[in-house]
């Protein structure tokens, strides 16, 4: 792509959902508004890098996604003869509104009737401006699907009759809530999405992180929206040394920490710093600082374990989620021995059963407390039930070793 | 997540579809055609594909030192063959069952249904980022 060309997909990104929210504003149609301004942001694409950024970029498409929408609109009344549809849209004035619609297009996308598949692929396109092809290709699923699911979205956030507008102060903590789970699930399915013709796809992980940074632009005093964004920057920032070169995992411990990236881990860092004397803490930021704890450590031996035990101490009072209870156990194997660690794991039997990170930790605590035939059986079965290649890989790896 | 349907051609009581009235045949193979399209519609599918009969299958098998092995059928009809599967990406393995048994229930001759057994398989993928 020339530099030209690369300027303006990066400002027709922050724009699409900025005129997406302008047209809303004007016709309260959000799936015709959607398609006019993909048809903007094509047109723009084509003629901006060869003629020159318009004078005022936004101003442009949202003048050409409305004659679009008008369009539409005038072609719909025809063919089903019916009047006084295009009469009751308020006529385009020319005038450009001024405000940053980016944020109530991303609550509209992130919506509660969508499932997290629908909702995910929705904000990419409408909040992220990537083409259907893009998301689809991301997702290593036929365009054809992609075009149904996000056509489907958009017709159920239509009938929702949600109105375009940023939730009232009652809906907002839960609404947010789904918001940064949307964000994260997007940025957790750039790591699992299995290898595909890798120069082709979008990166899902860094979309989140644009997305995230843009969020934390438009909410800076939400301190969860910086807490998120801080988790995936330290957790991104290991992503060099997380992977050697035929694919296989490398874990944290073994991790060439020369290959992190220094500037996501310092950027990070401040975030979380910041967020957290703020408060409210909530689990986005108490895992942002356990990473950070871990990104600090210049050698995993010097991990300050008491402080990652702690933050798991206050993690598992916001949370009930059973992986948080076994990453709490590995830290208090790291602190107190394994034997702390494998009496944890106990009471997790039950609602774990079955899930192979449970068999992966204990065989991890067993291998620590010397006891390798039961750690051997542990990586077996933990190997046998995983459903990700590197890992299985990675677990009948460490099984092996105990047998030389 | 991504799971795959694998459907078998299995000894259930059923003559082989080239055995079938041309009509059961037209009504199994749109039933198929509409079932696929409706994966599209609700934005669930991935791929898909129906295979030549058994008959025509070739098994191969390398030896050390020699040209492989071909062996051609027709091979007793004991032995299970995949007649064809799709690859689905859903929300979890509750959807996936209930795609495959709307699978299972194709119609067979006498436009009665198949109920033939589906597979469901999880496909892998890479592991999420929680470090271990």
């Amino acid at each position: 792509m020339t530099p030209a060309a690369t300027r303006t997909e990066d400002l027709l990104r922050e724009l699409a959902p900025q005129v997406l929210g302008a047209l809303m504003r004007r016709y309260d149609d959000f799936t015709a508004a959607e398609d006019a301004v993909q048809e903007a942001l094509i047109a723009a694409a084509e003629q901006w890098p060869d003629r020159g950024l318009p004078d005022y970029p936004r101003g442009w498409l949202i003048q050409v996604a409305s004659r679009r929408m008008t369009d539409q609109l005038r072609n719909e009344r025809a063919r089903r003869r019916r009047e006084d549809l295009v009469a009751s849209q308020p006529e385009s004035d020319g005038a450009v509104p001024d405000t940053d619609d980016t944020l109530v297009v991303l609550f509209m996308c992130c919506h509660p009737a969508l499932k997290p598949a629908a909702a995910i692929a929705l904000t990419l396109r409408a909040v992220g401006g990537l083409s259907t092809a893009e998301i689809a290709s991301a997702f290593l699923i036929p365009e054809a699907t992609m075009a149904q699911r996000i056509s489907r979205a958009k017709q159920k956030i239509k009938s929702s009759g949600l109105p375009f507008r940023l939730p009232t102060d009652v809906e907002r903590p839960e609404r947010l809530r789904l918001v940064l789970h949307v964000l994260y699930l997007i940025f957790n399915e750039g790591y699992t999405a299995t290898a595909g013709p890798a120069l082709q796809r979008v990166e899902l992980s860094s979309e989140a992180i644009r997305l995230a940074r843009a969020a934390h632009r438009l909410l800076p005093h939400e301190s969860e929206v910086a807490g998120l964004l801080a988790l995936m920057l330290l957790i991104d920032a290991r992503r060099p040394a997380r992977t050697r070169e035929d694919g296989t995992l490398v874990p944290l411990a073994e991790q060439d920490r020369s290959r992190w990236d220094a500037e996501m881990i310092t950027e990070g860092v401040e975030l979380i710093s910041q967020a957290l004397p703020k408060g409210p803490t909530g689990p986005y930021q108490v895992q942002a600082a356990i990473n950070a704890v871990h990104d600090e450590a210049t050698d995993a031996a010097d991990t300050d374990w008491p402080q990652i035990l702690a933050l798991y101490g206050v993690l598992e009072r916001l949370t009930d989620n059973p992986m948080v209870h076994l990453n709490h156990a590995i830290a208090a194997a790291m602190v107190h021995g394994p034997a702390r660690g494998l009496a944890l794991l106990e009471p997790l039997a039950d609602k774990l059963s079955g899930h192979h990170r449970l068999h992966a930790v204990r065989a991890h605590l067993l291998e620590m407390a010397g006891d390798e035939d039961a750690a051997f059986e542990e990586y077996r079965v933990a190997a046998n039930k995983t459903t990700s290649v590197p890992e299985r890989l990675y677990l009948m790896q460490r099984a092996a070793a105990l047998r030389q | 997540m991504k799971y795959m349907l694998l459907m078998n051609t299995t000894d259930i009581g059923h003559p082989p579809i080239t055995e079938w009235d041309p009509v059961d045949v037209k009504a199994h193979i749109e039933f198929m055609r509409e079932f696929t399209e409706g994966l599209v519609t609700s934005g669930e599918f991935v791929s898909g594909a129906g295979l030549a009969m058994p008959d025509e299958a070739r098994i191969v098998t390398a030896r050390d030192g020699a040209a492989p092995a071909v062996t051609d059928g027709p091979f007793p009809e004991s032995k299970e063959f995949l007649a064809g599967y799709w690859i689905v990406d859903c929300d979890g393995l509750d959807r996936a069952l209930e795609i495959a048994a709307e699978a299972s229930a194709s119609p067979g001759p006498g436009g009665i249904t198949l109920n033939h057994p589906i597979e469901v398989r999880e496909v892998m993928s890479a592991p999420p980022v929680g470090d271990m």
